[in-house]
């Protein structure tokens, strides 16, 4: 009796233990929501949702009448995100088609690793370099007397966020099936039409999950739109215009404030923002991944 | 019609290729470009003496080197034992369960979390909620979560690498699935996760956000002798020169940091991927 308990237990020790470990991950997931939202609800209440998403003027500081509204912040996020996607989209895009469709698969063993290698270049690194090098050229090109604007953050972001974009493109097109383009090129089409009218289209929801996880790591790119984007909390009204988006905006208050205050709150009601934004766009790129891995099956 | 075709394809295709080669000069850009800026602040006494705030070109950046060794230590030591656990979790014990779908979906989703909130989460639990104070410690526990979904996806891809066959003889030949996990299972997955999660460490390392918030400093007389003292890191330290100080060195000496982080990380990540390419032409499977 005492010998077969000691085996069922032993034969159970390591589930257990694994699935402990496995269930750290979604305890983390619902502990970051709950202290974004134990931290930041105040400031809901405080300030009332409809002034804190739509007010164009943050200005926690203010002795005289501060302000806390972040729509400012959010149309920096929206004008940077915007276009570095833009600028990444089609341009991973292609990359991931060369490496796909094109590329031998030597010449595609020894880019793939060195488009990946972006991804190790710290974010910090390509907001020194902007600082550095870009800034100057951009105000120099467009006449500015600095070149510290979202033009510039999102041209630094487009790189930052580039080799998510084409690898997980390139992962849809290569997983389209074999069969639809000998087909296709069997029918008499060319490799550029096989390409556009058949591999891409049957690619197309991992495609679009690709945008959006693209997306995701975008919106929360901090230390770049932090050290290049201009810093002002002016409502922007042009892509050459100073922001700061709502990243740059927690990182750059949040040491300065006393905890537990309203301003501490603000910021975490920031926070909880980004965190089900980003949360969202996961989900969605998530679903679209599963209705194609089932159309598959 | 065929000739336009053909001239069009010929034009796509060198679009493409294009890209993919603009791609990858930018990466070489960056190298060259922070070794023209960065290169001449680098001798031995730049990378072996402390820190000084006021005459930087005295100092060197020994704490910052030191400060972000203890943080990638840290983060291996917690983060690599969850993640491969959660790894054997769902590739050998949760064949397509409710909970293996759940689990898979909190860490897509924690991947996507900014860094910056896991900074703010750091601060509001670790530092403020368990009064570990802004430590070494703090952060080692919050990158630690940022980066355990990078370890289980490379984790559970090396796992899933393992051929079933080698599961089904162990267990014919009358082993437990734990025995067979741990001694058939997990050794062949071993180099792959590793790999994987020490790429997921280089890049942990760079992260300067999180670190912002909950620990590191940009000054230090001493090096950290317990997890709860202050850090200096090689990003954050990169950071401060860059936008904070007023020297005209101070660009230059940024550079010089950041060549020294980016050489670190890449190093790391290199040596990672051409262990991978040599274990994976050494395998027979």
């Amino acid at each position: 009796m005492g010998f077969k308990k000691d085996v069922h237990f032993s034969k159970n020790l390591p589930r257990l233990i694994f699935g402990a470990t496995a269930a750290l991950t979604v305890f983390s997931l619902i502990s970051i929501f709950l202290f974004l939202l134990m931290s930041g609800v105040g400031a809901f209440k405080e300030i009332g949702i409809k002034e804190f998403f739509l007010g164009t003027d943050w200005n926690p500081t203010s002795f005289h009448a501060p302000s806390w509204g972040i729509l400012s912040l959010i149309v920096g996020t929206l004008i940077i995100s915007a276009l570095a996607l833009f600028i990444a989209l089609p341009f991973g895009l292609s990359i991931a088609i060369y490496l796909s469709e094109i590329a031998s698969p030597k010449m595609r063993e020894m880019l793939k690793p060195l488009i990946e290698m972006i991804a190790s270049i710290p974010s910090v690194v390509l907001g020194l370099l902007g600082l550095l090098f870009l800034a100057p050229l951009i105000a120099k090109i467009f006449h500015l007397s600095n070149g510290l604007n979202a033009l510039t953050a999102s041209i630094l972001v487009a790189i930052a966020a580039l080799p998510t974009i084409a690898s997980i493109c390139e992962d849809a097109l290569s997983s389209v099936s074999s069969r639809f383009r000998e087909a296709s090129l069997a029918l008499g089409a060319t490799k550029w039409i096989t390409i556009k009218k058949v591999v891409v289209p049957a690619a197309g929801s991992g495609l679009v999950a690709a945008i959006m996880l693209g997306l995701g790591r975008i919106i929360g790119e901090t230390m770049i739109v932090l050290m290049v984007a201009g810093n002002s909390r002016a409502f922007p009204h042009s892509f050459l215009d100073p922001v700061r988006p709502m990243t740059a905006n927690i990182a750059i208050e949040i040491k300065e404030v006393v905890v537990g205050s309203l301003h501490w709150q603000g910021l975490f009601a920031i926070g909880l923002t980004l965190f089900l934004i980003t949360f969202v766009i996961n989900l969605l790129a998530d679903i679209l991944v599963h209705k194609r891995r089932s159309y598959e099956n | 019609m065929k000739i336009r075709g053909s001239l069009q394809e010929v034009i796509y295709f060198s679009i493409f290729r294009g890209s993919a080669f603009i791609g990858i000069a930018l990466l070489f850009m960056v190298l060259v470009l922070l070794f023209l800026t960065g290169h001449s602040v680098i001798d031995w006494h730049f990378l072996t003496s402390f820190w000084q705030h006021r005459e930087i070109t005295k100092g060197g950046i020994l704490p910052a080197i030191i400060g972000s060794m203890y943080l990638g230590i840290g983060v291996m030591l917690i983060s690599f034992p969850l993640g491969m656990g959660t790894a054997i979790f769902i590739t050998e014990y949760s064949k397509n369960s409710f909970w293996r779908k759940i689990i898979q979906l909190a860490i897509r989703n924690l991947a996507g979390v900014p860094s910056v909130v896991y900074g703010l989460f750091g601060l509001a639990v670790f530092v403020n909620f368990l009064s570990f104070g802004t430590s070494l410690l703090s952060a080692i526990l919050t990158l630690s979560i940022m980066t355990l979904p990078w370890i289980i996806t490379a984790s559970v891809e090396a796992l899933e690498a393992v051929p079933q066959k080698f599961r089904e003889t162990s267990l014919a030949l009358g082993a437990t699935h734990w025995q067979t996990i741990r001694k058939i299972v997990f050794p062949a997955a071993f180099p792959g996760s590793m790999t994987g999660g020490v790429i997921g460490l280089a890049r942990a390392l760079g992260e300067t956000a999180p670190i912002i918030i909950v620990g590191a400093t940009f000054y230090l007389s001493s090096l950290p002798t317990s997890p709860l003292d202050k850090f200096m890191a090689l990003p954050y330290h990169t950071f401060i020169l860059a936008t904070q100080h007023s020297s005209p060195y101070a660009s230059s000496y940024a550079a010089g940091t950041a060549l020294v982080l980016i050489l670190l990380t890449f190093l790391l990540s290199l040596g990672a991927i051409t262990v991978r390419y040599y274990y994976r032409r050494k395998k027979d499977w």
